[in-house]
């Protein structure tokens, strides 16, 4: 693998193949010495040009497990902010010989420019453009998933006939984006549920259902549930009246989640907003998998970078 | 010297075939074309052979952004005069978004002498519509009319005049001196932060959407104020399928409303976007197939006047960045001949008298600009560009005249090539190649005496 920037356009093979090496990854974090010498005198950057420090941790342990050097550089208070440009940055890190980038970027498509533009040899691993894709939550997630269907014998399933249904933020949620490419393209059901004016002005083409309705999707049994953080800057801009309005209408409330299976997996990218898209009881209950997304995320980031960085670079 | 044998010369333009398809020779002397016929005799006249080449008209742009004063290491007025004159141009209205803006007289008058100084086109400037382009109070447009550039258009291209009640003030205002508003038609709030037309695509990819009913919304407000003020409109850059219906629907109803659209949106389509090359950004967006080819429709039936070329000079590191970072715009003189025969000649569309309409005779009309777009006539101005419609070319870097390399053509194969531009008899350029600076300077002093 050359670069990683989106689920749209991988195969099911290639999917699978990661999903595999994270299950070698995640063997190694059981393990007492929790490190592999894999990509040591390899340099990986963490360019994060948003603040999450959740994922720019997840990719700084994986990294480190396999003995990567590791670079953290935030766009925030350095020159990136006083005007400096892409270009002037990307090949800042090409001089100082980066293996590796990990790009979290406001905008769309900046991680593709990135990967086409020539300013830059390394490997780019998006780790969430703008509102279009982030590829690794998506490949954790499905990890997740499929971890919890069938535990110890997961290596080489797909996620087959599994229903899943997404809710909250569609409209502006590269973790929707990157799940409906990569979970459909693993053989599960789809369907978004959302306010009318958070869901996209056009899914034609999207291989999903979508709707309004949490009761009726949550009556229909399926296998996941993945509620989506709600911004506080959503509400600012008129999307939903209110958090009680939303919370009534979409969120996972206890009532709602009384009427899920019990084997229903309950999903979150995090950080969770408790009583507004989730309550504390379906957030903490046995079917919720929150905690162990974030121990997934360093595997499946570990995959990732294992792919692109270990060995010859393979040029696409 | 060369130059001063070339100024006194008369040109014999032999064998060239006119847009109704009748071939003849014209001979231009003295800022005129003084005959037309076969087998005229120019004595001591420089003989120029059109065979199999197309004359047309001076082309005349409504839309150009000469970035002059202000922005000149993306454009100066002699270099967007080049750009103009390599496109078969003969003249130019320069937008009012320069640096100081043009809303004085003292500003446009500027503008008006250094095209003059340049030679290679007519430079009409363009006037705003309000002070600083801020939409909140009206420029001195009776200033601007009344100077020597003579300024009949007006507007705030790059921004909308989007306050019903200024809006309404400036179409009435400006029938004391029979202008027109021409309007950047867009919704501010329907458009913040938008990055690209609206719809499947923009779902996918994550783009915040810039949606038709943005355009569409304004310029049916703006049709109803000019009917109801009795006021002329001018629509820029008309880009939605839309938008052709409200004008049609407007014109039927007897509105003085008149429209351009781009040759790029004639042409390219949203997808090009996906690879993210910001040479694709532009505003209006580039829009879905069904908007170019209502957009085509509305050229071939009339509903759109005119095609304008929206030239949007723009340095190297506004665009080598991401999407979002990157400046609206393209460049299109040097190109807009060739893609108008790709987009609605070589579909069967328009003929090349209708292109003589909507890139002369037409944006000379609506900008009320005299010595431009009267045909090729005897006794007309001698303003006209010499085309190969045979030809076919890979669109690149060399037939860019201009300062900035912002085309959205580079490695595109594009049909047809200017090969001559006289403009007040003169030969700006000949045998493809732009004649130099100081040759088309001194012949500009002397045809203005």
């Amino acid at each position: 693998m050359r670069h990683l920037l989106s689920t749209k356009g991988m195969s099911r093979d290639e999917a699978i193949l990661l999903l595999d090496i994270a299950e070698d990854m995640a063997d190694v974090a059981n393990r007492e010495v929790k490190k592999l010498p894999t990509l040591r005198g390899k340099t990986v950057v963490n360019l994060f040009f948003e603040d999450s420090t959740r994922t720019r941790i997840s990719f700084e342990a994986a990294a480190k497990r396999l003995s990567a050097d590791v670079i953290n550089f935030s766009a925030k208070g350095s020159s990136v902010s006083k005007g400096e440009s892409l270009k002037d940055t990307a090949q800042t890190l090409a001089a100082m010989g980066a293996d590796g980038v990990v790009i979290r970027h406001p905008a769309s498509g900046a991680p593709h420019v990135l990967a086409e533009s020539g300013w830059i040899d390394a490997g780019i691993i998006n780790a969430g453009d703008g509102t279009h894709e982030h590829p690794t939550q998506a490949l954790l997630d499905a990890f997740t998933i499929r971890r919890r269907l069938h535990q110890g014998a997961a290596r080489g399933r797909d996620l087959d006939g599994v229903t899943v249904t997404i809710v909250g933020d569609i409209l502006h949620s590269r973790v929707a984006r990157s799940n409906l490419w990569l979970l459909t393209t693993l053989g599960a059901h789809v369907s978004l549920i959302a306010p009318p004016t958070l869901l996209p002005m056009d899914m034609s083409g999207w291989p999903a259902e979508s709707g309004f309705d949490l009761d009726a999707a949550i009556d229909a049994g399926p296998d996941v549930v993945m509620m989506l953080r709600i911004q506080q800057e959503r509400m600012d801009a008129a999307f939903f009246p209110n958090s009680r309005e939303y919370s009534r209408r979409w969120g996972l409330d206890d009532e709602r989640f009384g009427r899920l299976a019990p084997t229903t997996i309950v999903m979150h990218p995090g950080p969770m907003n408790r009583g507004l898209e989730i309550s504390s009881a379906a957030a903490d209950s046995a079917g919720s998998t929150v905690r162990e997304q974030v121990a997934n995320g360093v595997s499946v980031r570990m995959a990732a970078l294992y792919l692109l960085l270990s060995g010859d670079r393979e040029d696409s | 010297m060369s130059s001063d044998s070339a100024a006194s010369t008369p040109y014999l333009i032999r064998g060239a075939t006119l847009a109704d398809g009748t071939r003849t020779d014209l001979v231009l002397a003295d800022g005129k074309i003084v005959e037309i016929g076969s087998g005229l005799s120019g004595a001591g006249a420089t003989v120029v052979d059109a065979a199999g080449l197309i004359a047309l008209p001076g082309l005349v742009d409504l839309h150009t952004h000469l970035r002059e004063p202000g922005f000149e290491q993306s454009e100066t007025i002699l270099t967007g005069s080049q750009a103009a004159a390599v496109g078969g141009f003969t003249s130019v209205f320069a937008m009012a978004n320069t640096s100081p803006v043009q809303d004085t007289a003292g500003v446009v008058d500027q503008v008006l002498a250094l095209g003059e100084r340049a030679g290679y086109v007519t430079v009409q400037p363009i006037g705003a519509v309000t002070v600083g382009l801020a939409g909140e109070r009206l420029a001195e447009l009776g200033a601007m009319a009344t100077s020597r550039a003579r300024v009949r258009v007006f507007s705030d291209d790059g921004f909308c005049v989007s306050d019903p009640l200024l809006m309404r003030r400036a179409l009435e205002y400006v029938k004391a001196f029979d202008g027109v508003v021409a309007q950047h038609s867009q919704e501010p709030r329907l458009t913040e932060k938008a990055q690209m037309n609206e719809g499947a695509l923009s779902s996918e990819l994550g783009m915040v959407g810039w949606p038709a009913v943005a355009e569409e919304s304004i310029i049916a407000r703006d049709v109803l104020l000019a009917e109801h003020v009795g006021s002329r409109l001018h629509v820029c850059h008309v880009s939605t399928a839309g938008s052709v219906d409200v004008i049609r629907w407007a014109k039927a109803r007897g509105i003085q409303v008149t429209a351009e659209a781009t040759p790029h949106h004639l042409l390219l389509t949203e997808d090009l976007v996906v690879g993210y090359d910001a040479r694709f950004k532009v505003n209006p967006p580039l829009r879905r197939r069904e908007d170019v080819e209502a957009l085509r429709a509305g050229l071939a039936d009339g509903t759109i006047d005119i095609v304008a070329t929206d030239h949007a000079p723009h340095p190297v590191e506004a665009k080598d960045c991401e999407w979002d970072a990157a400046a609206n715009g393209m460049v299109g003189l040097e190109s807009a001949l060739s893609v108008v025969h790709a987009a609605v000649v070589n579909t069967g569309l328009l003929d090349w008298t209708d292109i003589a309409r909507v890139l002369s005779s037409s944006p000379a009309r609506i900008g009320r600009l005299a010595g431009q777009g009267q045909g090729l006539l005897v006794g007309a101005p001698a303003e006209l560009t010499l085309y190969d419609p045979a030809a076919s070319r890979a669109f690149e870097r060399g037939n860019l005249a201009g300062r900035s390399a912002n085309s959205p053509y580079l490695a595109m194969t594009l049909p047809g090539r200017v090969l001559a531009t006289f403009h007040r008899g003169y030969a700006t350029v000949l045998d493809g190649a732009l004649r130099p600076v100081d040759e088309i300077a001194a012949l500009e002093e002397r045809t203005h005496g």
